[in-house]
């Protein structure tokens, strides 16, 4: 959904002055078809949520080239989404998606291969995403002490109160430009150096620095990866290459491990659950548990083939299951140890597998 | 000021974050010469006028032909047959209107035998395809121009190579991924002091209380700590835990209960400040006592070494900051003098960032009176060094690092090749075809190495290179293994190499089973076992995928051969071959004759597995048969994928060297795409 701005050419050699204010989608596939003759690249220009998770099953491997942990989460949903496990709980290697991902930051970047059931997926390994840095508000407010304190506080406090109602759009010059002086004159006030308009751009739009080098090395072994699992003509990456080049050179290559429990890949997250419970008090404690509740919203439960219980046109036959107790649907307790039911939501953008465990059946 | 930037810095703002306006305008006055515009030259270029260097000059004796099409992205189609240098400087320039590009259409050999004065009008030679010889002579010639440095770039199938040569190159804004805050809580100066015991602690309201800097309630604490243990600071992990719970008892509480404090939780965290002596980081102290800093046997005489008029600033400064470290900094380099942002009010924390800043002055003013009169001893006028770069180099004081590099004709020469340092480098494994953990023996990155000198080799003999004829790859093996027996390497002695090969034999003991088992095709472990399942997934897929990709890109076995037989490239070892020749030059084996299986050394000859059981016998050379046979399937190929790679690593290190900014790769990088890793081999 993005078009091209000035501050992309420093690393973009598929665009050129005369494009800027082009979607990015358009001129990059224009250029590639008319210098590479025998490809053909198809633009679409728009968010990556338009298009049906089904569309996306239509490729042989996704390239990430996303610039939020949000997006990747999204197209990881998407993707394992895709994802089936036999009755052993094997993925099912028709139903793996390929995904190749990278990022840079500065001199430094990473490239990581997804091959969903067997390596990590994005959720699996959300501890490699540092949190973001926010100053709290009362700092900004009260004892604003640097000059990003004194931009957040223009950004954040000031706009709302002196254009309510009025969207702040960091594309705006002229939004920026008030943010920029409100920012130097609180500065000034308490007596801080250091705001300047390019140091409002950067905080206020959480500008990661980007350099052509760093662009074409990650995207160099992206490439090298895709091709890797297309054709299988060399060993591929497992599944994680960091890249440091600010220090001399560092790679680390790493193997990282996939969570068992990981409610978007895994072939069942591990739930115990009370023996005599009820369908209806299974899924009471889906939705109260801490990790599973915040997934879902309106959860319909099945058993391989079984609908055991379903929303809209199913709801009323599945319904009398509700007050059954669910090691009885399922066959008994031992077909119900080990368990896995699927849950599927509204919420969710593929099935969680849920894994049963039976408890010593203390019910509360 | 003008709030709006200009076009310029529009364009680079993504940059200017990294480098800054400084950096940039070292860029922007940075004329290039690129030897050889294949992809992977063009590629490295292509990341440099992106970011806006001043001028490049391309020399390249070829004409664009179909292969150009399938592996260069600065070529078109509808200049087939044109001059190579001239489409790549055409299409080059149309990414920045402000760089100057030109082109010389010539063979680079040529230019490096027949005319070396050509290089002296650059300030960076890359010199991407070259082999050995025409290297080291290049090297010489760059070297002799006093301006120019040398970066070699290199792609060879599924490896690249990349190497910087020059003298040294000195570095102020190092700029470390993560530093260590200068706040000397270990041993304040007065001020410092007098500013921490200025707060009344138990007198101040709950507000103020909670935003006291944790730097005075650390210094308050310590002093309080000296005072009860004879002026000692806490040493022991009892002494510290103590002083930790010393620093907590200083909340404030209600009913018995500690209150909630920010500047608390920072000040418990950075408490080890206290109790951590300064040190000045060991890459400085070795500047601030190398040779190139010193003032000389004879008190400013003009010896060989040391100080003269013709130092370069950066020794002056060196020298000023080693007359400060020893007079008034007390052993500790110039303050930094700046904090980093702490849980305070807008006025304590100005205050205290005031006395840091103050203390950081005064640490300037004493160096620069240094710098006059080392430059009044140098004859040199008292001012040439501007007060802002004497201030720069007292804020990056701990960060100053220098980078020598060594002569490509000293790094191959028998007599001066380091062949320990590369034995080892062989031993110690890495890399190779199955990633950095399960590498069998003899296919570590640092192998990579021997192969590519052993590449060219090869191609002095024939014309060619290995796998890049009429026949099967594989006939050109034997070829190969006995160009890598050729390699040169150091003579240091007998008893060194020794120690080397036992060395090796433990190393290579221990890896044989891992070895066997990952280099199987059994897919046993689990990580093989994925691996053979994704190739037969991917396999089907492949075969159209295959065929596109290697029309496109000429000729390539590489691909080719790997995509129509998928289990190529995880060969089972099957080597009864000698040891290569290599091992004796380096000194990794003692020598013997013609190879064969030598013993008593401690290092045993590679055997073929299917001989042999057990750990012991699992002994294998330095460099593999696989690793022979894949550079031999490698053809020479210039894949386009590994030229992009090495192109974005080329440029990196190109803008190290230019803005002098970060720090450059000190040795040979050997970029293993297989099993994407890297290793840098300072040899």
């Amino acid at each position: 959904m993005d078009t091209i701005d000035v501050s992309n050419l420093n690393r973009q050699f598929l665009f050129r002055m005369k494009d800027v204010g082009q979607p990015k989608a358009t001129v990059a596939a224009e250029r590639i078809n008319a210098r590479v003759p025998g490809v053909k690249v198809t633009p679409h220009f728009g968010r990556i949520e338009d298009q049906p998770a089904d569309w996306y099953r239509s490729f042989s491997l996704i390239v990430l080239g996303l610039d939020s942990l949000e997006a990747r989460r999204y197209m990881n949903s998407v993707v394992c989404g895709f994802l089936e496990y036999d009755d052993e709980g094997q993925p099912d290697l028709g139903s793996v998606k390929p995904m190749v991902d990278g990022g840079t930051e500065g001199f430094k970047g990473h490239a990581r291969v997804i091959l969903p059931g067997h390596t990590p997926c994005f959720e699996c390994t959300l501890w490699l995403f540092p949190p973001q840095t926010k100053f709290p508000l009362c700092t900004l407010a009260e004892t604003p002490r640097s000059p990003a304190h004194c931009i957040e506080y223009a950004h954040l406090i000031l706009w709302g109160q002196v254009r309510p109602g009025e969207e702040f759009d960091t594309d705006n010059e002229e939004h920026m430009k008030w943010v920029y002086d409100k920012a130097a004159e609180r500065a000034k006030q308490y007596g801080i150096p250091g705001v300047t308009f390019q140091l409002t751009q950067g905080v206020v739009k959480n500008i990661i620095p980007a350099i052509a080098s760093t662009n074409a090395i990650i995207s160099a072994q992206c490439v090298l990866e895709a091709l890797k699992t297309l054709t299988c003509f060399s060993t591929g990456l497992d599944n994680y290459m960091m890249y440091v080049g600010s220090t001399g050179l560092y790679t680390h290559t790493a193997k990282y491990e996939k969570d068992p429990a990981c409610p978007v890949c895994s072939a069942g997250v591990p739930l115990e659950v009370d023996p005599d419970a009820t369908l209806q008090q299974f899924i009471d404690q889906l939705l109260a548990d801490p990790a599973l509740g915040k997934l879902l919203a309106a959860p319909s439960v099945s058993y391989g083939s079984t609908n055991l219980y379903g929303r809209g046109v199913f709801e009323a036959e599945t319904r009398p299951n509700l007050a059954r107790r669910l090691t009885e649907l399922l066959g008994g307790g031992a077909a119900a140890e080990g368990a896995v039911l699927t849950v599927n939501d509204k919420k969710l953008r593929g099935p969680l597998r849920v894994r049963l465990r039976l408890g010593s059946g203390m019910s509360g | 000021m003008a709030p709006v930037a200009d076009p310029k810095s529009k364009r680079y703002d993504r940059q200017l974050r990294i480098w800054g306006t400084h950096g940039q305008q070292r860029l922007e006055s940075c004329c290039i010469c690129l030897l050889n515009c294949g992809p992977t030259g063009s590629e490295t270029l292509k990341n440099l006028v992106l970011g806006g260097i001043a001028s490049f000059t391309i020399v390249d004796g070829g004409k664009v032909e179909a292969r150009d099409l399938g592996n260069n992205f600065l070529v078109s189609a509808s200049s087939l047959g044109e001059p190579r240098a001239k489409v790549v400087t055409e299409l080059l320039q149309e990414l920045n209107e402000s760089v100057s590009g030109s082109y010389v259409e010539e063979v680079p050999e040529v230019l490096i035998a027949d005319n070396p004065a050509f290089f002296s009008g650059f300030d960076l030679v890359i010199a991407t395809q070259m082999r050995e010889q025409d290297a080291v002579a290049l090297d010489a010639i760059c070297r002799a121009t006093g301006r120019a440095r040398l970066l070699l770039v290199r792609s060879y199938g599924l490896v690249g190579y990349l190497r910087a040569s020059l003298p040294e190159h000195r570095i102020v804004e190092s700029k470390p991924d993560s530093q260590l805050d200068d706040l000397r809580l270990n041993a304040p100066w007065p001020e410092l002091s007098a500013f921490a015991a200025s707060f009344p602690l138990e007198q101040l309201d709950e507000v103020a209380h909670a935003h006291v800097p944790y730097v005075v309630l650390l210094l308050q604490a310590a002093e309080r700590w000296r005072g009860s243990h004879g002026g000692a600071l806490p040493a022991s992990g009892a002494d510290k835990s103590a002083f930790k719970a010393a620093v907590g008892s200083m909340r404030r509480t209600a009913d018995g209960v500690p209150l909630p404090s920010e500047n608390f939780d920072e000040a418990l965290k950075a408490a080890f400040h206290v109790w951590t002596p300064y040190s000045i980081p060991s890459e400085v102290r070795a500047l601030l006592a190398d040779d190139a800093a010193s003032l000389g046997g004879g008190g400013g005489g003009g010896g060989g070494s040391g100080l003269g008029p013709g130092s370069d600033d950066f020794w002056i400064l060196v020298a000023a900051l080693q007359a400060f470290v020893e007079a008034e900094g007390g052993g500790c380099l110039p303050l930094e003098g700046s904090i980093p942002d702490m849980h305070a009010t807008t006025d304590l924390y100005l205050r205290l960032a005031a006395v840091y800043r103050d203390k950081a002055e005064r640490d300037t003013a004493a160096v620069a009176g240094h710098v006059r009169r080392l430059l009044a001893a140098a004859g040199r006028p008292a001012d040439s060094i501007p007060a802002d770069t004497i201030k720069s180099y007292c804020r990056h004081a701990r960060h100053l690092r220098c980078v020598r590099y060594r002569t490509l004709a000293e790094e191959t020469a028998p007599d001066t090749a380091r062949g320990g340092a590369l034995a080892a480098a062989l031993a110690a494994g890495g890399g190779g075809f199955l990633g950095p953990t399960d590498a069998p023996p003899g296919s570590s990155d640092a192998a990579l190495y021997v192969l590519l000198r052993a590449a060219d080799r090869f191609f002095a003999q024939t014309g060619r290179y290995p796998g890049d004829g009429a026949g099967d790859p594989a006939d050109d093996v034997p070829l190969l293994r006995q160009a890598a027996q050729q390699v040169g390497g150091g003579r240091e002695g007998g008893g060194r190499g020794r120690r080397v090969a036992v060395a090796v034999a433990v190393a290579v003991a221990g890896q044989g089973r891992a070895g066997q088992g990952g280099a199987g095709q059994d897919g046993s472990t689990a990580a093989c076992g994925l691996r053979l399942r994704r190739r037969d997934e991917a396999s089907v897929r492949a075969r159209s995928h295959a065929r596109s990709f290697h029309s496109s890109n000429g000729p390539m076995p590489t691909a080719s051969a790997a995509a129509t037989s998928p289990s190529h490239h995880v060969c089972a070892p099957r080597c009864t071959a000698p040891p290569p020749q290599v091992l004796i030059d380096t000194g990794v084996v003692p020598g013997g004759a013609g190879g064969g299986s030598a013993s008593g050394g401690g290092f045993n000859p590679r055997k073929s597995p299917d001989s042999s059981s057990g750990s012991g016998a699992a002994a294998a050379a330095a460099v593999s048969e696989d690793l022979i046979a894949e550079f031999c399937r490698f053809g020479a190929a210039e894949l386009h994928v590994i030229a992009a790679f090495m192109g974005g690593v080329g440029a990196q290190e190109a803008i190290k060297l230019v803005t002098r900014q970060f720090v450059p790769l000190a040795g040979s990088l050997l970029y293993n795409a297989m099993a994407a890793t890297t290793t840098v081999l300072e040899l």
